[in-house]
């Protein structure tokens, strides 16, 4: 973006000329993209790519719900402006399977019951995927601080635990 | 969140050059998007720093130095950090969720607010977030706020684990304006809050923090970050210590000591360090950290928890004594 023109600079513009645009990856297919630069990554998913797997549970950053990967590490859609990711990547739970193929990590996730209301499941497996890729948990207690930053409200922990060691393997 | 204008400098002449008194600048965004959201902050124009080339951890001979714009996590797992100076990277570890530490960078941490539940609600009154309207922390829940440093106009505690370790170990920050460089000692930077909570550190308005520099200190390698919180992982301190001790035959010859969740800023505690210097015992050294403190009716609780966070740090250190 043209970040001397001026017009950018002036409060007193209307919201149509402080549109940015964008061009990203989503999931692999090039997006090009007018914004609103209020908007985050999350809602653009969720309303305007009708990329709903991306769940939102605080939508402050609290609750991991609504984790992605932006070149492949693993952050919190619901506090990253669309607007800084221009040139970016990004991986949503929609992006993981192949065809009807599930990743690995989905995989595990149903064969050891790692969940229950399903709500923080895509948040959990995106964590868990860039988790395996990190390759600093090998022990349950690293497993457990490598996903605490996904709340699980139902509890379902032990078998996200599970899960985890299962997609390891 | 209001309407704000966007610009996404390449270089950091243009960055400067763009800011205006209403500007905020944009790195991670973990505490800035979420201060938008609930209007607590709310900026004129966001500029997008990301782009610009404040990259790099590298040892030098004056210290080690860290680009403003590392990602918390990155900095915590360099060979430059983890082994010299284990105390950073066990603050940085402690600190938030692994994805909340890919995205928030350095110079992002040491100037993220208060997480005061007053601060961050614009329905309450609150003198850091608008000056003069008072301070309901005082005698309302305050039950994770400061013991050290505080006033009546303010109780809040700074929350960053990093800068508790930074400051123990005498890091300085590189700060660049319109007008040029400055670099000042990380202790220094931060302001206790008096009567202008709001005002919370040297920065002027437009500058950028563009890097860390940590001193050489051997002995660092043998360094603790000590953080007890509510539950285990993804929460701030409720008491926090980071020390480093030069050991000698069991014995320390000389020590850093710093604490967290206790301070309006990050507090060092030289009476600590002089009584460890002097010989006298770690339990005796640890109970001089709350000097001073002044306790709210929610928080007395912090007066044993940070001396004992300390005692902690000296025994996996150097053993009991
Ligand atoms: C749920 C949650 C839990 C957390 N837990 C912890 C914790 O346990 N311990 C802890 O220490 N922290 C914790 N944090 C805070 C987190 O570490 C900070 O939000 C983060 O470090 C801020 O960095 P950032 O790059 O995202 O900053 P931003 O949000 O981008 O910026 C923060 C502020 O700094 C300014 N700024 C940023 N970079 C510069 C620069 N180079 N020069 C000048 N100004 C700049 C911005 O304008 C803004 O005012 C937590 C945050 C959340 C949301
Ligand atoms: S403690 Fe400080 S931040 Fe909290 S309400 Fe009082 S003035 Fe505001
Ligand atoms: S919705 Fe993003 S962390 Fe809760
Ligand atoms: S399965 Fe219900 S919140 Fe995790």
């Amino acid at each position: 973006m043209e970040h001397g023109d001026p017009s950018l600079r002036s409060s007193s513009e209307s919201a149509a000329n402080r549109l940015v645009e964008v061009t990203c990856t989503v999931n692999g297919t090039a997006r090009s993209l007018r914004v609103d630069p209020r908007a985050t990554l999350l809602d653009t998913l969720r309303e305007r790519l009708e990329l709903t797997g991306t769940k939102k549970g605080c939508d402050r950053g609290q609750c991991g719900a609504c984790t992605v990967h932006v070149d492949g590490r693993r952050v919190l859609s619901c506090l990253t402006m669309v607007a800084t990711l221009d040139g970016r990547e990004v991986t949503t739970i929609e992006g993981l399977a192949e065809g009807d193929r599930l990743h690995p990590v989905q995989r595990a996730f149903i064969d050891q019951d790692g969940f229950q209301c399903g709500f923080c499941t895509s948040g959990q497996i995106m964590s868990a995927v860039a988790l395996l890729r990190e390759g600093h948990a090998s022990t349950d207690g690293e497993i457990r601080e490598a996903m605490s930053g996904n709340i699980c409200r139902c509890g379902a922990y032990p078998n996200i635990v599970e899960a985890v060691k299962q997609a390891r393997s | 969140m209001r309407a704000f204008d966007f610009a996404v400098p390449h270089d950091i002449d243009d960055a400067l050059g763009l800011a205006r008194d209403e500007s905020a600048f944009l790195a991670g965004g973990t505490t800035l998007v979420d201060l938008m959201k609930l209007e607590v902050v709310s900026p004129e124009q966001v500029i997008d720093i990301n782009r610009l080339p404040l990259h790099g951890i590298r040892p030098e001979p004056d210290g080690l130095r860290v680009g403003a714009l590392e990602r918390m996590e990155d900095v915590a797992r360099h060979p430059a950090v983890a082994g010299p100076y284990p105390v950073i990277a066990q603050a940085l570890l402690a600190s938030a969720s692994p994805q909340l530490r890919n995205m928030a960078s350095i110079g992002g941490n040491l100037l993220q607010r208060t997480r005061c539940g007053y601060f961050r609600d614009v329905a309450t009154p609150c003198n850091k977030r608008s000056p003069g309207t008072g301070c309901p922390a005082q005698h309302g829940d305050n039950r994770g706020h400061a013991i050290l440093g505080t006033s009546a106009s303010c109780a809040a505690t700074h929350p960053s684990d990093l800068a508790v370790a930074l400051v123990a170990l005498e890091a300085s920050v590189r700060l660049r304006g319109a007008d040029g460089e400055r670099t000042m000692p990380l202790a220094d930077f931060y302001l206790p809050p008096g009567d202008t909570p709001h005002v919370e550190n040297r920065l002027r308005p437009g500058e950028l923090i563009t890097e860390v520099i940590v001193p050489p200190l051997p002995w660092a390698g043998r360094s603790r970050y000590v953080k007890v919180r509510d539950r285990q992982s993804y929460e701030f301190a409720l008491a926090s210590a980071a020390v480093a001790v030069d050991l000698h035959d069991g014995e320390v010859r000389d020590a850093r000591v710093a604490v967290g969740g206790v301070g309006t800023v990050p507090w060092r505690l030289p009476a600590v360090e002089d009584a460890l210097r002097a010989g006298r015992s770690h339990e005796e050294a640890a109970a001089l950290a709350a000097a001073g403190a002044r306790p709210l009716a929610g928080n007395a609780f912090k007066v044993t928890l940070v001396q004992r966070a300390i005692l902690r740090a000296l025994t996996e250190l150097a053993g009991p004594r």
